[in-house]
C-alpha cells in the first residue's frame, strides 16, 4: 500500500475572491515510509492532510491510493491540530469513538481503547471530560483515538505541539514502536526540524503560501532511532541545510504578506 | 476549595434572604396601613388566601389545567421546532428554504393569532392549546438551530474521518453539541407557554390560573388575585429547576452551565 499526490493545487473561497493555498504539490509515501512535512506556518501543511483524509477535494489534483483489500482497516486516521476531542465525551468514549462508529462491541472496544489510554498515559481519566484535562492530555485523547482506530495511513498534523519536551519524547518513541510493529504509512506535520529528522525516513521542506515542495530531503539514518541521541554530525548537517531554505521562505512569506 | 465552597453555599442562601426580608418588610408595610391593605394584602393573608383556596377552593385543579395546556402545547410545538431547528442548523439548504418563512412568522404576537385559529378550530380545547403549541415553537426552533450552528466544524471533521454515518453523526455531534443550547430553548419556550397559557385563559374562560385571575379581577377579592399570581410564579420557578435538573443530567460535560 502506498499513496501518491499528484499536482494538487487549492485555492480557498474567501470574501475578498481566493486564496491560493496551495499550488503544484506533488509526492508519494511508499509502503511502511514515515514522511514529515515541514514548513512556515500557513503554507497549507494541514490543507495537504486534509485533502489525503478526504474531508476537502483539491481545487486540481489528485490522490491516487495503492491498496491491496482494506481487510476491514480504515484508510486512514487523522490527529488532528485542533485536537478535535468531543466535549460531551469522556476520554474513554472519545478514544472508543471510531471502533463505536465501525460497530465494534462495547466490550471489546473499551478493551482495545484500555490499551492504548495506557499507553498515552491517560488511564486515571478514562471517566474524565476533556474540560477537565489539559491541552496536553487532550492532545493525547486524541493521539490515543487514531492509534486505536488502527488505520493504514496515519496523518498527524503537530500531534505532539502541546506537550513538554519529555512526555514529548515518550510519545515520539511510542509512536516509532506502533508504526514499525504495525507497519503503516505516516504523513507527520511538523514545525521542529530536528523533530522531522529524527522521525522521518524522507522530509519533505515546503515553500511559503502558495504552497509547494520545496526539497524532498532524505533521511539516511538507520533504524531503530535514538531519539535521545541527537548531536550526531548527519543529524545536524541535515538540520542546518533545512534551517537555510526555511529561514529564506519564512522571511519572503512574511514579507509578502506585508 | 473551602473559600469557593463557601461562597456557593452564601450564593445559595442570599435569594431566600431577599425573599424573606422583602416579605416581612411588606407585611409590616401593609399592616400598618402605610400601603392601604386593601389593595395590598399582606403577605401572610395572601399565604392563608391559598390554603384556603387549596383545600376549600379548587386551586389545585385550576393548577393542573394550566400545567397540562402549557405541557401539552411545549410538546406538541416544541418537538417539531427542535427538529425542524435541527435541520436548518445542519444543512444550509434547509436553512435557505424555511429562513424567510420563520423570520415573517416569529415576531407575529402569537396571542393575537388566536380568533385565527379559533375560526379554523374552534373555541374549545384545540384552538387553545394550538396557540401554545404555536408559541413555543419558536423559542425552540431558533436556539436548536443556533445549537447546531455553534457546534466547530472539527467535529463533524473527526466524525468523518472516523466513519460515521449521518445517523450516527445525528446521535453523537449534532444533538449532543447542540443540547445545552437547546435547554436554553426549552427554558424560554416553558416560559413562553407558560405566559400565553395563562393569556388564553384570562381571554377564554374555561379553567386555569388565567381563569382565576380574571375571575378574584371580576369579583374584586384582591388577596385572591395575589394568590394566583403567586401560585403562576411557583410554576415558574418549577420551570426553572426543571431545566436545571435537565442540564445537570444531560450536560454534565460542559462547565459553563453549571449555576
Ligand atoms: N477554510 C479556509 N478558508 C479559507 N482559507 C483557509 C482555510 N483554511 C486554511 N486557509 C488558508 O490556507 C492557508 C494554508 O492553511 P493551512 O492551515 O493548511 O496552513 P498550515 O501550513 O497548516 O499552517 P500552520 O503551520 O500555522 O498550522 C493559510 O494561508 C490559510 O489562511
Ligand atoms: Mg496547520
Amino acid at each position: 500500500m502506498s499513496f501518491e499526490c499528484r499536482n494538487l493545487a487549492v485555492t480557498y473561497k474567501t470574501q475578498s475572491g481566493g486564496l491560493e493555498a496551495l499550488t503544484d504539490v506533488s509526492f508519494t509515501v511508499s509502503k511502511n515510509e514515515f514522511v514529515c512535512l515541514l514548513g512556515p506556518s500557513g503554507c497549507g501543511k494541514s490543507t495537504i492532510l486534509k485533502i489525503v483524509a478526504g474531508l476537502l477535494d483539491p481545487t486540481a489534483g489528485e490522490v491516487i491510493f495503492q491498496t491491496q483489500g482494506t481487510n476491514g482497516k480504515p484508510l486512514n486516521a487523522m490527529v488532528f491540530q485542533e485536537h478535535g476531542v468531543f466535549p460531551w465525551m469522556n476520554v474513554l468514549e472519545n478514544v472508543a469513538f471510531g471502533l463505536e462508529m465501525r460497530g465494534v462491541g462495547r466490550q471489546e472496544r473499551n478493551e482495545i481503547s484500555h490499551k492504548f489510554i495506557e499507553r498515552v498515559g491517560l488511564a486515571h481519566f478514562e471517566q474524565s471530560y476533556p474540560h477537565e484535562l489539559s491541552v496536553g492530555m487532550r492532545q493525547r485523547v486524541s493521539i490515543a483515538r487514531a492509534f486505536v482506530n488502527d488505520p493504514e495511513i496515519l496523518l498527524m498534523d503537530e500531534p505532539f505541539g502541546s506537550l513538554d519536551a519529555m512526555t514529548k519524547l515518550v510519545m515520539m518513541e511510542e509512536l516509532l514502536r506502533i508504526w514499525s510493529a504495525e507497519k503503516k504509512q505516516v504523513l507527520y506535520v511538523t514545525h521542529d526540524i530536528e523533530e522531522a529528522i529524527l522521525l522521518g525516513d524522507r522530509v519533505l521542506v515546503m515553500t511559503g503560501r502558495p504552497g509547494r515542495i520545496r526539497e524532498d530531503i532524505r533521511i539516511p539514518l538507520p533504524r531503530p532511532r535514538d531519539l535521545r541521541d541527537r548531536d550526531k554530525a548527519e543529524i545536524i548537517e541535515i538540520k542546518e541545510h533545512i534551517w537555510t531554505i526555511l529561514e529564506e521562505e519564512v522571511r519572503s512569506s512574511l514579507e509578502g504578506s506585508q | 476549595m473551602s473559600r469557593h465552597e463557601m461562597g456557593e453555599k452564601t450564593l445559595l442562601i442570599i435569594p431566600p434572604v431577599i425573599l424573606i426580608a422583602t416579605l416581612g418588610c411588606l407585611e409590616f408595610i401593609t399592616r400598618m396601613e402605610i400601603l392601604p391593605s386593601l389593595f395590598f394584602p399582606p403577605p401572610t393573608v395572601v399565604v392563608s388566601t391559598l390554603y384556603r383556596m387549596t383545600t376549600e377552593g379548587a386551586l389545585l385543579e385550576h393548577l393542573a389545567a394550566t400545567v397540562t395546556r402549557l405541557l401539552t402545547g411545549f410538546v406538541l410545538g416544541g418537538i417539531p421546532g427542535m427538529i425542524l431547528g435541527m435541520m436548518m442548523g445542519w444543512s444550509l439548504p434547509v436553512r435557505r428554504i424555511f429562513d424567510p418563512f420563520i423570520a415573517a412568522l416569529h415576531p407575529v404576537p402569537k396571542i393575537s393569532s388566536l380568533p385565527i385559529i379559533m375560526i379554523i378550530f374552534g373555541i374549545g380545547f384545540v384552538s387553545r392549546t394550538i396557540v401554545v403549541a404555536v408559541a413555543s415553537f419558536f423559542p425552540m426552533l431558533i436556539n436548536t438551530m443556533a445549537g447546531v450552528r455553534q457546534i466547530h466544524p472539527i467535529y463533524f471533521d473527526v466524525a468523518q474521518n472516523c466513519g460515521a454515518s449521518r445517523l450516527q453523526v445525528l446521535r453523537r455531534v449534532v444533538l449532543p453539541g447542540a443540547t445545552p443550547f437547546i435547554l436554553a430553548g426549552v427554558r424560554l419556550g416553558l416560559n413562553v407557554s407558560l405566559s400565553i397559557s395563562l393569556a388564553v385563559e384570562l381571554l377564554l374562560a374555561d379553567k386555569g390560573i388565567g381563569t382565576l385571575i380574571w375571575m378574584a379581577w371580576q369579583t374584586l377579592r384582591i388577596e385572591e388575585l395575589y394568590a394566583t399570581i403567586v401560585t403562576a410564579a411557583a410554576v415558574g420557578i418549577s420551570i426553572r429547576l426543571f431545566v436545571q435538573f435537565l442540564l445537570s443530567r444531560f450536560v454534565p460535560w460542559d462547565s459553563k452551565t453549571r449555576t
